[in-house]
């Protein structure tokens, strides 16, 4: 069995507002192994972004880390402190997001942010200040050429206004890539490029992750693209993770209520007409419900339902239910 | 803060509205002479002091409060409704020739500086309380305009108002029933801010002589009036400038307040 | 194989045409005065009464500036559109209000298509107010009745739009629509900013009240997952053309244009037997040409595998196959 490489254990965060505080992470518990790729699947609000941030360091200033642990390599993250902090993120972990445009600083060229990737990275401190220059240059260019963009010399004097979304994007994967990382964590990376050039950006971001060994937490809302890309899917809804599994086993075996209504609400290529989807709205998360979150909108409802939170339980090898129906 | 000028502009607007129950000295807003009280300092009689008439300066202040509110009360019922329509029509047919004359009348009404065309037309007409007024407006109006242009051109893009149009709504409910109710909270807090703004212009106003005639009392008659006694008798001067100074930065904190509290909301 | 049948000859005055699009251009002006954006650049399509036409593309296809330009929110470059047999070319306020009642749209982005200072009543009401469908007293009750048509109840009479969810106000969005009973709505993509558990409730009603009364749909989109369950017929576009339409069984069994494929082997599925009905053959590359330099001869010829030579001079020809098919491809004109 590979080492465990990032382990999200009871993780709980809230975000303090005007009104209240939403109480949106109930309890996270998310494994990544060595050269393992993990999808996150779930809609909108149900906390996967949270969780992305909690991981990297860079949650906004309202939230509150109400419980849980983080370890990273073995060290525990939430507690090293700014500089421990720094180095994982420049040495550990990368994250490519959701708008390329916005990630892209618009008043630098190509060349200028790559550069500053590589800088701040062992990588950089490494280098000699003679030709520190040349060496940065070249490992940008090579990141370029590695993510299938035309002619990269021209491209590093480029401005990110100059080039597509799909190239904006991978040039955020070669940011991402261009030093060498353990993680990389992929937001929704796809969700705002057309569906030709979706492809190509997912089956690089996968063919450069399996070339250099990484593990792969891709966040998504689509269950299609998880699958392409996943070797074990955590499905989350309502800062709770409902099932995990390997992928044949979420897709082939569905278990939670809430990943059944979600399969069924897919459009399919087979022409079969669409589900009705899942009647009612998220919880309100200033004021939860106290027993499963799931518990209002689901079909299979049991009285200890509305009281009592499910653990995940395992079913099957490896197939996990956060569902009384499967204790 | 917004809480102190809310109290502020509450106790203002209260004086000026039962000023002839408030002040201690009715009578003396009018014409009156007392030179037997004149120019005496604090004190137990005369709470603010007394001027160079013996009129008690407390209840000069109240009253003048009083043509102070009614001023802007005039001036912002006159430029708000003008100032918003020219607005909002100039907004809706941006980009065709109406839109461009309309703007540039305008800027030419906004390149001259409030207070100097204010002066220019109270000197040329009669000095009384009205012309005060009207030389204001002139003066006041563009600004409401310019605001809500810029917010009209840009709501007039927005899918709920395509829609609307595709629907084949009038052009009299788009502007008004569509466009105007998402531009009023930047108007509303425009209009507390400017009672202070349009007190100020008025005082200045009647500190040279224009604006409300004696006897009836204005703050920068009274300001003016009492230049001359300065330092020894200060309290003519300084209380009708303290008050000016307090009613118009109230004004302020609540339009503050009142913008943060919109924003807020919308957020 | 019969050569280049325009898709205007083949339709004119047949009855159950309720809408016909010929060689509708539609140019913007750059800043650089010699270029154009070429966003619709030559397009005939049919829609036909009581019919789901699907529209899909990707970006720069120009999907969304022909649901605009028929609306009436553009003026069209040239060429015609024909409602019923009316020529409604030009911009909706030239248009008269018996059309404006019978041609609807449904837009995008929930968030800015309801007025955030209006009330749902006030939102719905508006329709029924300008064509005079209901007098004064009657508004209110005709309004629950469209509330009702969309599944949600009358609570939601007095609320702003600000307390609804993204698929709620897409509901009220289609309510508005229907208000008028017109024969033809055009959807702008109507679930894309939506989660998919959301998007099954909206197309369902969709569906519904599409069979119930009778309407046709043009319906915009990139997903054709989404059209293999909604559409009659399907139209795919790129860069301002279309290149081939067809009705949405023979469509997905064999698609002919190489866009079509390529654009079929990259949707993402969720199941092995849909796998298995993907095109293998054409892997997605390439980018996506800007509309504003768009290739000499075939569109299409920078990405597409089984190029030929002639597809880099000339443009194909728009050509029948079959009953009610047409592809414009050189593959498909010997």
């Amino acid at each position: 069995m590979a080492e465990v490489l990032l382990n999200i254990d009871d993780l709980h965060i809230g975000y303090r507002v005007y009104k209240g505080t939403l109480k949106v992470l109930d309890g996270i518990r998310l494994v990544v192994h060595t050269g393992e790729k993990v999808g996150v699947v779930g809609e909108t609000g149900c906390g996967k972004t949270t969780t992305m941030r909690a991981v990297m360091g860079i949650l906004p200033r309202q939230a509150i880390i109400k419980g849980g642990r983080i370890t990273f390599k073995g060290k525990d993250i939430m507690v090293c402190g700014p500089q421990g902090i720094r180095t994982v993120r420049t040495d550990g972990m990368s994250m490519i997001f959701q708008d390329p445009t916005a990630a892209l600083n618009p008043v630098f060229t190509v060349g200028e942010q790559l550069a500053d990737v590589i800088k701040y990275s062992h990588v950089g401190r490494g280098l000699e200040r003679r030709g520190a220059q040349q060496a940065i240059t070249a490992m940008s260019i090579e990141a370029l050429k590695q993510t299938a963009l035309p002619d990269p010399q021209r491209i590093i004097t480029n401005y990110p206004f100059q080039l597509s979304g799909g190239m904006r994007q991978r040039v955020c994967i070669s940011m991402a890539l261009v030093t060498a990382r353990d993680l990389l964590i992929a937001d929704e990376p796809t969700t705002n490029l057309d569906v030709t050039i979706q492809d190509q950006v997912l089956r690089l971001i996968k063919q450069l992750v399996e070339e250099k060994s990484m593990s792969l937490i891709l966040v998504t809302h689509s269950l299609g693209v998880a699958r392409m890309m996943s070797d074990r899917i955590y499905v989350m809804y309502a800062g709770n993770i409902v099932e995990a599994a390997p992928t044949e086993k979420v897709f082939g075996n569905p278990l939670h209520p809430y990943t059944q209504g979600l399969l069924r609400s897919v459009p399919k290529l087979t022409g079969e007409g669409i589900g009705f989807g899942i009647p009612g709205r998220i919880p309100d998360y200033f004021n939860p419900p106290a027993g499963c979150r799931f518990y209002p909108r689901c079909d299979f409802r049991l009285p200890e339902c509305e009281n009592e939170k499910p653990e995940l339980y395992e079913t099957d090898e490896g197939h996990y239910v956060a569902c009384f129906i499967h204790r | 803060m917004a809480i102190v000028g809310l109290v502020v502009v509450l106790v203002t607007i209260a004086a000026g509205v039962f000023a002839p129950f408030v002040a201690p000295y009715p009578q003396h807003a009018r014409a009156f002479v007392d030179y037997a009280n004149a120019m005496r300092p604090p004190c137990s009689e005369y709470l603010l002091g007394s001027d160079p008439s013996g009129r008690d300066i407390l209840s000069r202040i109240i009253f003048a409060i009083r043509g102070a509110l009614k001023m802007s009360v005039g001036v912002l019922s006159a430029v708000v409704p003008l100032g918003v329509i020219v607005g909002l029509v100039a907004g809706y047919h941006r980009g065709t020739r109406l839109e461009a004359v309309i703007m540039r009348i305008t800027d030419v009404f906004l390149a001259v500086p409030p207070l100097l065309l204010a002066l220019a037309i109270s000197s040329v007409l009669k000095p009384n309380l009205f012309n005060a007024m009207m030389a204001v407006s002139v003066s006041w109006w563009p600004w409401y305009t310019r605001l809500v242009y810029s917010m009209a051109s840009s709501i007039r893009n927005e899918f709920y108002v395509q829609a609307a149009e595709l629907v084949g709504a009038s052009r009299t409910h788009i502007i008004f029933r569509e466009i105007l109710p998402n531009c009023l909270p930047p108007i509303f807090t425009k209009m507390t801010l400017d009672v202070g703004f349009v007190i100020l212009l008025g005082a200045s106003l009647s500190f040279v002589g224009l604006g409300e005639q004696p006897p009836v009392p204005a703050l920068g008659t009274m300001v003016a009036d009492g230049a001359k006694y300065m330092p020894e008798q200060w309290w003519v001067s300084v209380f009708p400038g303290l008050a000016i100074m307090v009613i118009v930065l109230g004004f302020n904190l609540l339009g503050d307040g009142i913008r943060d509290m919109m924003s807020t909301e919308e957020a | 194989m019969p050569r280049l049948y325009r898709v205007q000859l083949e339709v004119k005055g047949l009855p159950e045409d309720i809408f016909v699009i010929e060689q509708l251009k539609k140019y913007f002006a750059t800043d650089d005065k010699t270029k154009y954006v070429k966003a619709v650049d030559g397009v005939d399509l049919v829609l036909r009464k009581a019919e789901v036409l699907g529209v899909v593309g990707e970006s720069g296809s120009g999907k969304s500036t022909i649901a605009y330009t028929v609306m009436g929110m553009y003026e069209p470059t040239s060429g015609r559109i024909l409602f019923k047999g009316r020529d409604i070319s030009s911009r909706a306020t030239k248009r008269p209000m018996e059309v404006k009642k019978e041609l609807q749209i449904v837009f995008q982005d929930p968030s800015t298509s309801l007025n955030p200072q209006r009330t749902i009543a006030q939102i719905l009401g508006l329709p029924l107010r300008v064509h005079k469908l209901v007098d004064s007293k009657g508004i209110t009750d005709k309004v629950v009745e469209l509330l009702n048509m969309v599944e949600l109840s009358e609570d939601y009479l007095y609320k702003y739009p600000r307390a609804l969810g993204g698929g709620e106000r897409q509901l009220i969005a289609i309510a508005r629509a229907l208000a008028t009973r017109p024969d033809l709505m055009i959807l702008d993509e109507p679930t894309s900013a939506l989660d998919v558990s959301v998007q099954a409730k909206i197309i369902n009603t969709l569906i519904r009240l599409q069979s119930e009364l009778g309407m046709s749909y043009l319906f915009i989109t990139h997903d054709l997952s989404l059209m293999r369950n909604l559409a009659h017929r399907v139209a795919i576009m790129y860069l301002g053309k279309v290149v081939e339409v067809a009705p949405t069984q023979e469509f997905f069994e064999a698609p002919l244009h190489p866009y079509t494929q390529m654009l079929l082997s990259s949707i993402p599925v969720v199941s092995e037997v849909e796998d298995a009905l993907k095109p293998e053959k054409v892997i997605a590359r390439g980018e996506i040409p800007s509309p504003v330099d768009v290739p000499s001869g075939c569109r299409f010829h920078t990405r597409c595998t089984l190029v030929m030579d002639v597809c880099c001079q000339e443009e194909p020809d728009m050509v029948r196959i079959g009953s009610d098919r047409f592809v414009s491809c050189h593959l498909h004109t010997e």
